[in-house]
């Protein structure tokens, strides 16, 4: 209810807006070179990849930039059928949760890996929303390699922000909930005493980019937005926006918006890591899904953790600091000399700008306003540096070129405004089409931002697209920022809803690409390497299938003797040794998906056959001038008869030149 | 080896090229658009940087790099396990055709440089060598491109010597 009366209000305020701002159309935004400048011919490659958070879809999905064309949806969080991520036996491990096996997420954010604040091209960090998870792709495959999920947990939305030398990945619930080890059937009303909003910092490993769960900060029950690391002067230190810090449980938009300010919460990280290594941390039994996969095996395991050490921010005095930012702040970015920490209050009519030199210095003096649930609260004049004023309505978002600029979105009055950080002035303003939320400069989060494109992610999408029913495909905006003036260059379209997004060069990736995996390092336990070793075996009413694929057909193409009732597994090597030459498979019936197998790769699809009768199988990916060749049948009788398990290659009694073999049991 | 460059390079272009329009490409206009090419390729290989010698293919292999002097039979061991990873989907070591062709007699009809640098790297002398356009007509699959190294690319001549009765 409360989330329909949310978007009724927004949508409400944006279509008023959209009356008075309707003259700026397509006609006067974009100026006459705009097609030059976002066109790449035919065979030529983007200058930038853009990785675009999947909102709903759960998946990420990566464009190139200026194109603006859909080069790869990357599954996380989401069961994809395309490849059968998170149907095939492999990558279902990925999707276990303490909560069971989870198909969906709501996938917000997205951070690259960074090594002295620029950008590595190493990894890419994901967050899951509805269930707290983040996940790390490696950028070598453009794959889901490690999810872990969070503990003491909900709404994990301030998340997966980095700190400059990808230390650590944090994550801020959004929603405050009793910790994992409290009885959480508690009255609702009891939300002040029992209920606690907690930050988890994940350590990654320089070398393998391997996750774990350092620590968690227990800090007071408010809703935990958005975040970002300091750096520079401020590294060391991470920030994070809250709101209701009104501790209200019903009717958030009005009850949670009662206070003039809420917060940025000033997080101390080395000092964390101080009280951690002093053992000052409580030790909480919970229960948290780590799914790993492994390139050598192809195969992800999923193991459930059982521990987490939290501090304690009211207990521990030094760590968390509250800055008073009006009002309730949703932004929070920092700007490429970490000296400047911009809060956007989504009902704010003025961005306030912190600083960081202030902060420590209103730190020391102790120029406090009081505390909250234990927390100092600095005083808001003694951190300020300064307020754009007037800048718009419904400032969200921060993005930064590296020169001196800003660049925030504003979602009320849907447009783009440039301001200049140290003058606080508004340089240039541009309408977006329409009610922005995210925005992303290309490294616009780091030290050395590559500046040059600005994209703005849209809301709502009336008017721009062909209609498609009721509903509308979501977009995205590119500006160009090189100059004085931003310039709209280009509409396209993307999944829903796209929240942060990522863009790197494409020279800092392209380059690294897996083109195939070698099947002499293959180590997958059911690997069929070479069709002289293709089989078929039973074990009880399990049948594993050693097959093969290559252009063009199966090893074997035809079993018969499988029974209703077996659990059949095939296990599909590619054999091929080439780029681009995936082979698919797929089978008639099956309540699951394809595979889809990477040239030396080995997938396993379980299928459960329900009835007698004779299923065809075949490969789903074009693969040669002969693809449409690449099948064969699997014989299924009923159960209890005694068909002879055997299976075949080019076995028909017209091309009669190879046995039929008898499959071993075991 | 500076001539070889500046022979390779334009061929491997237009490899390139014709290498993408045979995926979406089905059996009937692929014969045909490869017809045209390879005549095409022909004629502006014999007129920018000298003939095709089909005698050693395209690739890095000669006679001042590869020496097949002796005979080695623990190479052509290793090289029937790399065959039967990596080829024997497709080519049986006798004279029957498989998706390509058997493998008993191509060391008495081809050399082995051409060998050697067909195994490595397939496509840009699948587009100009005549044997093999002739060859493709029949097979109508482009032999797939499996990824030899040096090491395995030698071992599976040796492989196919021995097939051809080499002791």
């Amino acid at each position: 209810m409360k989330i329909i009366q949310l978007f009724g209000i927004s949508a409400f305020a944006s279509l008023a807006f959209l009356g008075s701002c309707k003259p700026k159309g397509t006609e006067t935004a974009v100026s006459g070179d705009a097609a030059e400048k976002v066109y790449v011919a035919p065979g030529k490659y983007d200058e930038v990849y853009n990785f675009v958070s999947g909102g709903f879809n759960g998946q990420m999905n990566v464009y190139g930039l200026p194109s603006g064309r859909l080069l790869k949806v990357v599954p996380i969080f989401s069961v994809n059928p395309e490849n059968g991520y998170g149907y095939s036996e492999e990558t279902k491990p990925m999707l276990e949760t303490s909560h069971g096996f989870i198909p969906w997420d709501d996938q917000h954010h997205l951070e690259l890996s960074q090594t002295n604040g620029e950008q590595d091209g190493r990894w890419i960090f994901a967050n899951a929303n509805n269930t707290p998870r983040v996940a790390r792709v490696n950028l070598k495959t453009f794959r889901t390699e490690e999810i872990i999920e969070l503990p003491n947990s909900a709404g994990n939305h301030s998340s997966p922000f980095i700190t400059e030398n990808t230390e650590y990945v944090v994550a801020g619930t959004r929603f405050a909930v009793p910790t994992d080890d409290m009885n959480g059937d508690v009255p609702i009303n009891s939300f002040k005493e029992n209920f606690k909003g907690v930050i988890s910092f994940i350590g990654v490993n320089k070398e393998t980019g391997d996750m774990n769960l350092s620590f968690q900060i227990e800090a007071p029950g408010v809703n935990f937005d958005l975040s970002h690391a300091g750096k520079g002067k401020s590294h060391g230190w991470f920030f994070f926006s809250c709101y209701n810090s009104e501790q209200a449980n019903t009717l958030l938009e009005v009850n949670a918006s009662q206070n003039d300010k809420d917060f940025i919460m000033a997080v101390n990280w080395k000092k964390a890591e101080e009280y951690l290594k002093a053992g000052k941390g409580r030790k909480v039994k919970t229960q948290y899904a780590h799914n790993k996969f492994d390139e050598s095996t192809q195969t992800a395991t999923s193991k459930m953790e059982q521990e987490v050490t939290v501090l304690s921010a009211k207990e521990l005095k030094d760590i968390c600091y509250f800055m008073p930012t009006p009002k309730s702040p949703h932004g929070c970015d920092v700007d490429p000399t970490g000296e400047y920490i911009v809060g956007s209050g989504k009902l704010a009519a003025l961005i306030p700008v912190h600083s960081f030199t202030k902060m420590l210095k209103a730190i020391e003096n102790k120029e406090f306003a009081g505390e909250y649930d234990g927390i100092p609260i600095l005083k808001y004049e003694s951190t300020l540096y300064g307020e754009v004023q007037k800048p718009g309505l419904g400032p969200l978002h921060t993005e930064f070129d590296g020169k001196g600029n800003a660049y925030t979105s504003f979602f009320v009055s849907s447009e783009v405004v440039k301001w200049d950080i140290k003058t606080l002035k508004v340089l240039d303003r541009q309408p977006t089409f329409y009610s922005v939320g995210h925005l992303m400069v290309v490294g616009g989060d780091t030290k050395k931002p590559y500046g040059k494109y600005l994209v703005a992610y849209n809301k709502i999408t009336k008017d721009r697209f062909l209609p498609t029913g009721p509903e509308l495909t979501q977009s995205a905006q590119l500006y160009d920022i090189s100059g004085d003036k931003m310039k709209l260059l280009l509409d396209f379209p993307t999944f829903g809803e796209p929240h942060y997004a990522q863009a790197v060069p494409a020279s800092l990736i392209k380059d690294n690409q897996v083109k195939f995996y070698n099947i002499a390092d293959n180590k997958h336990p059911y690997a069929t390497k070479g069709e002289a070793e293709s089989k078929v075996v039973r074990q009880g009413n399990k049948v594993h299938v050693y097959m093969t694929s290559i252009r063009s057909h199966f090893a074997p193409d035809n079993i018969e003797g499988i029974k209703v009732g077996d659990e059949v597994y095939f296990h599909v090597t590619n054999l091929e040794q080439d780029w681009d030459v995936p082979h698919g498979f797929a089978i008639k019936g099956n309540q699951n998906a394809e595979l889809l197998i990477m040239p030396g790769e080995t997938c396993t699809l379980k299928w459960v056959p329900k009835k007698p009768g004779m299923w065809p199988m075949y490969c789903t990916d074009f693969c040669s001038a002969l693809h449409q060749e690449m099948q064969g049948y699997v014989r299924v009788s009923p159960a209890g008869s005694n068909v002879p398990l055997t299976y075949s290659l080019n076995n028909k009694a017209d091309n009669a030149k190879s046995p039929v073999k008898t499959a071993v049991t075991k | 080896m500076k001539n070889l460059k500046f022979l390779v390079l334009p061929m491997m272009a237009f490899a390139m090229v014709s290498c993408g329009n045979d995926k979406p490409a089905d059996a009937s206009a692929s014969t045909s658009s490869t017809e045209t090419s390879a005549a095409t390729t022909e004629t502006s290989a014999s007129s920018e940087s000298g003939q095709y010698d089909p005698k050693r293919g395209l690739g890095k292999y000669d006679e001042s790099n590869v020496d097949v002097s002796k005979f080695d039979a623990a190479m052509a061991a290793e090289g029937k396990k790399v065959a039967e990873v990596k080829c024997a989907s497709c080519h049986k070591p006798t004279e029957e055709k498989l998706v390509g062709p058997g493998w008993k007699g191509v060391t008495t009809r081809q050399t082995p440089h051409w060998i050697l640098n067909f195994i490595s790297n397939p496509d840009p002398m699948i587009n100009v060598d005549p044997e093999l356009q002739k060859q493709l007509e029949i097979c109508l699959v482009r032999m797939p491109n499996q990824g030899l190294n040096d090491t395995e690319a030698r071992q599976v001549l040796e492989y196919m010597r021995e097939i051809d009765g080499a002791k």
